[in-house]
């Protein structure tokens, strides 16, 4: 499964790539079409989104051990017993903490149907970017194309999410729940927290994927961020739902 | 997420900036990771030096230094360690030397993602920068040791140091995780997706696999790490306490929470647990010690084949050793806590799990003196280091399996035992592999050789010198010599180690002294040396394939096609000794 890279400096997208048998993701209209027009000297982009996924593959895994490490210290610490000092015993001090649940219930739907719009964009992408050369060629029309703004709606459910968990975090606060003051509450900021810094790189990166599309680079480059950022999303509903399904199942 | 980006299908970068500093070339990254391990190599050093001097003359007093009092003492222990763990053993074998060769050796024309390697360099020195600033704010540097045990380094009250400085230590270990997981991602990635055709995982150079398998490692560890650092700085900085017991004793006296538990007022922490930091820093701090070895372990591989003339015995066995002892490192940590009152059951379990280890570093160590059983051993400064890499791994890890009996440890755990287990195996060995890949790689990289006569006088030197400073240790810990005290002159029963102290210190002394040959031999051959060829030392990989320095784009246009595994050596009837990878295919291959 060798994989051959084209290595001349300065070499333009290239005809013909040697190597990489059989491994190559859907190529437009077979073979040979060096002239694209999708401009950039992007060589096949196939390869580049393999590379890209594997990147982002790797990259989700430390995330996931993050969040291991988290649950890991939740449960022990659930079951601690702390010293009284008046007593001299050891009691449990751990208060389930009192979440507003139909805000978190809102938050996780919007969260989902962020997901669901997050691939509809990676499709759309997908498919104008399978089309682009057809396109090109005079005489040929792909009638008239309807274009979702797939990703300015899910950057706003995304953005949108975060005010929720944010008016959360409030809720739980007037509530009597700070950072500190009981064990469960410092783990479901901790938690939720740690869940929405990362979700909030997800929503800079959608940002990125429109800035690329504003300034006209190559729509390769362009559905390459796109299905990175997609698969990211999807990780972090999964994780919202684990992290959400923890704080109320394990409380 | 970075955006990939086309791979040098663009020209090389013109411009002093975009060349030699912001740079995307894989070869320019690594050395600017060499570099930083070098400068850091020599802070750590000094430090030492400091510390070896308290230790035997307390009173001395170092010029522009000053006295050094015993919170001083560990202040260098903790800042010491932290450099030489963090960014000489974890920086130079990896981000160096990996960055530079493994590319390369695979046949691609860069890394998968240029512009985060590019980050990846940048954010590990930011770190570094953030870890010196500890030592120049109010408290200075913090004393809580490279294991940032809780709660000496959760509660900043508790000592000098542990105020800011102990904060900017997490926060420089928190940007070091970051930088070595996008790392980690680009080595992985590039391993699984950039080889050249015919590069089979298993016709890869076991340099390669050990920077695989190191890259793996980081990725599974340092997010722990980082889980680990951020719960500190918030017990630290937010009141939490997921580390943090009631009923500390702090300077005499017993501190309960505010509220319900009365007592000290400006006190709120209570109920968490100090063995939780533990477990979360040795899940990772066992894989660490692996992570910075693993690669010694690959540049020994590769030099012990190609200055004996022979394959490396048992190329398979090695690929599965390195696995295993990767998969393996995993389970393990908790023989770092034997002495954390874990029930007998659960340290018998992690006991039976470490001893397990020995069996694949045992397999790489016999297949390593197959290696050169018999080999028209050529005795150059590389091959002098990978042998004596070989040494110090064996002397080094033979007290492993001592450590690993909870009985035996309850006795020799914190004394001078595990300082010399650790300093021989990790310390000195993957220091070794450092300086082995130095003189081996050096022509590659800067075009010239290094001058032979100083480079064995090095070796000698520091060889004999490491021996001499870390065996006696551990006769001092079995004498029962306690680690990270700072005033021996004091106590008593010490007093009839003190002589041995001295001696070690005088060695330290010595052998530092000879690491400045090193220095000089290292500036003075980039720039007087004579000129390197295309493959002085008769190596098969495809690094001795290209010109020396390789052009911009590794292989100056053309494009690498393997035929042969990486250590053809003596192969009956070939014209050479050596067969290249790129040679017309010859015998089995691997
Ligand atoms: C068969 C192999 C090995 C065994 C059985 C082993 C066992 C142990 C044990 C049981 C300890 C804990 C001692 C204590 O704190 O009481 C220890 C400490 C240590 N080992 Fe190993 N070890 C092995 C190989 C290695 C290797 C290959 C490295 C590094 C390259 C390494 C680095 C360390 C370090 C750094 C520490 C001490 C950390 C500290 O407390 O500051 N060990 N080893
Ligand atoms: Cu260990």
């Amino acid at each position: 499964m060798a994989t051959f890279t084209p290595t001349v400096p300065g070499q333009k997208a290239t005809a013909g790539q040697g190597g990489g048998g059989g491994s190559a993701p859907p190529r437009r209209g077979g073979g040979g079409d060096s002239n694209r027009g999708s401009g950039g000297g992007s060589s096949n982009y196939g390869e580049r989104l393999r590379r890209a996924r594997l990147g982002l593959a790797c990259g989700l895994t430390p995330i996931l051990m993050l969040f291991v490490s988290f649950t890991s210290a939740y449960v022990v610490r659930k079951g601690l017993p702390t010293l009284d000092a008046t007593t001299n015993q050891y009691v449990h001090d751990w208060l389930p903490v009192n979440l507003p649940w139909t805000l978190l219930i809102v938050n996780s739907l919007v969260l989902i149907l962020s997901s669901l719009t997050m691939e509809l964009a990676r499709r759309d992408i997908t498919r104008q970017a399978a089309l682009a050369p057809a396109a090109r060629i005079p005489g040929v029309s792909l009638g008239r194309e309807r274009h979702f703004p797939w990703l300015s709606i899910t950057t706003v459910l995304g953005v949108a999410f975060l005010v929720g968990q944010w008016m959360a975090w409030r809720a739980l606060a007037d509530r009597g729940f700070y950072v500190a003051n009981t064990p469960s509450s410092s783990f479901v900021y901790l938690l939720t927290g740690m869940h929405a810094i990362h979700l909030a790189g997800g929503v800079i990166a959608l940002l990125a994927a429109g800035a690329i599309a504003l300034l006209h680079r190559p729509l390769d480059n362009r559905r390459i961020v796109v299905d990175v950022t997609a698969w990211y999303w999807h990780f972090m509903a999964l994780l919202w739902i684990y992290v959400f399904a923890l704080l109320a199942l394990v409380r | 997420m970075s955006t990939p980006e086309i791979i040098h299908a663009h020209a090389a970068p013109q411009g002093f900036i975009r060349k030699y500093v912001f740079s995307l070339d894989h070869k320019v990254i690594g050395i600017q990771y060499y570099f930083l391990a070098l400068v850091a190599v020599f802070v750590g050093m000094f430090l030492s030096l400091l510390m070896r001097i308290h230790l035997v003359w307390p009173t001395a007093s170092i010029p522009l230094f000053g006295d050094i009092k015993p919170e001083t003492y560990l202040t260098l222990l903790t800042m010491h360690g932290t450099i030489m763990v963090f960014f000489v053993l974890t920086t130079a074998p990896q981000g160096g030397f990996g960055n530079y060769f493994l590319p390369i050796q695979i046949g691609a024309p860069d890394m998968a993602f240029p512009v985060l390697n590019m980050l990846s360099f940048w954010t590990t020195a930011v770190a570094f920068v953030v870890m010196l600033a500890a030592f120049f704010v109010e408290g200075g540097a913090p004393l809580h040791g490279w294991t940032g045990y809780a709660p000496l380094s959760a509660i900043p009250s508790s000592g000098p140091g542990e105020q800011l400085g102990a904060d900017l230590w997490i926060l420089s270990i928190a940007i070091f995780c970051l930088g070595s997981l996008m790392g980690a991602l680009n080595f992985i990635t590039t391993v699984l997706d950039m080889r050249a055709k015919g590069m089979t995982m298993m016709r890869m150079p076991l340099t390669c696999w050990s920077w695989f398998i190191t890259a793996i490692l980081a990725l599974l560890a340092f997010g722990v790490l980082l889980a680990g650092g951020i719960l500190l700085l918030m017990d630290r900085n937010l009141g939490t306490s997921f580390f943090v017991p009631a009923g500390l004793s702090l300077t005499g006296k017993m501190i309960f929470p505010a509220g319900g538990f009365g007592g000290d007022a400006h006190f709120s922490h209570a109920g968490g647990s100090p063995l939780l930091w533990q477990h979360l820093f040795w899940f990772f701090g066992h894989p660490e010690v692996y992570i910075a070895i693993l690669p010694g372990m690959g540049v020994a591989s590769q030099l012990l084949s190609t200055f004996s003339r022979k394959p490396i015995y048992g190329y398979k066995a090695m690929v599965y050793a390195m696995l295993s002892i990767g998969f393996l490192g995993f389970m393990v940590w908790g023989h770092h806590m034997f002495m954390s009152g874990m029930s007998p059951y659960t340290a018998f379990a992690f006991s039976i799990m470490t001893m397990a280890i020995g069996v694949p570093s045992a397999i790489k160590t016999f297949n390593w003196l197959g290696t050169i059983y018999k080999g028209r051993i050529r005795f150059q400064s590389p091959m002098l280091f990978a042998i004596g890499f070989v040494s110090l791994f064996v002397s080094g890890g033979l007290s492993g399996p001592f450590l690993a009996q909870p009985v035996l440890d309850i006795q020799l755990h914190d004394t001078y035992f595990v300082p010399a287990h650790f300093h021989l195996i990790m310390g000195v060995a993957a220091i070794f592999g450092i300086f082995a890949g130095t003189y081996y790689w050096f022509p590659k990289m800067f075009g010239r050789m290094m001058n032979e006569t100083l480079a064995q006088w090095h070796f000698w030197f520091s060889l004999i010198g490491a021996y001499a400073i870390f065996m006696p240790m551990h006769y001092l810990g079995m004498a029962g010599h306690p680690r990270r005290y700072s005033q021996l002159t004091e106590l008593q029963y010490l007093a009839p180690l003190l002589p041995l102290q001295k001696f070690i210190t005088y060695a330290a002394v010595a052998t530092i002294a000879g690491q400045f040959l090193f220095l000089f031999n290292f500036f003075w051959s980039m720039f007087k040396g004579p000129k390197a060829s295309d493959n002085p030392w008769e190596s098969t990989t495809l690094e001795w394939t290209t010109s020396t320095p390789p052009p911009h784009d590794n292989f100056g246009g053309k494009v690498p096609v393997v035929n042969n595994g990486p250590y053809e050596y003596s192969v009956p009837g070939a014209a050479r000794d050596f067969v290249m990878q790129t040679d017309p295919p010859v015998g089995s291959g691997h």
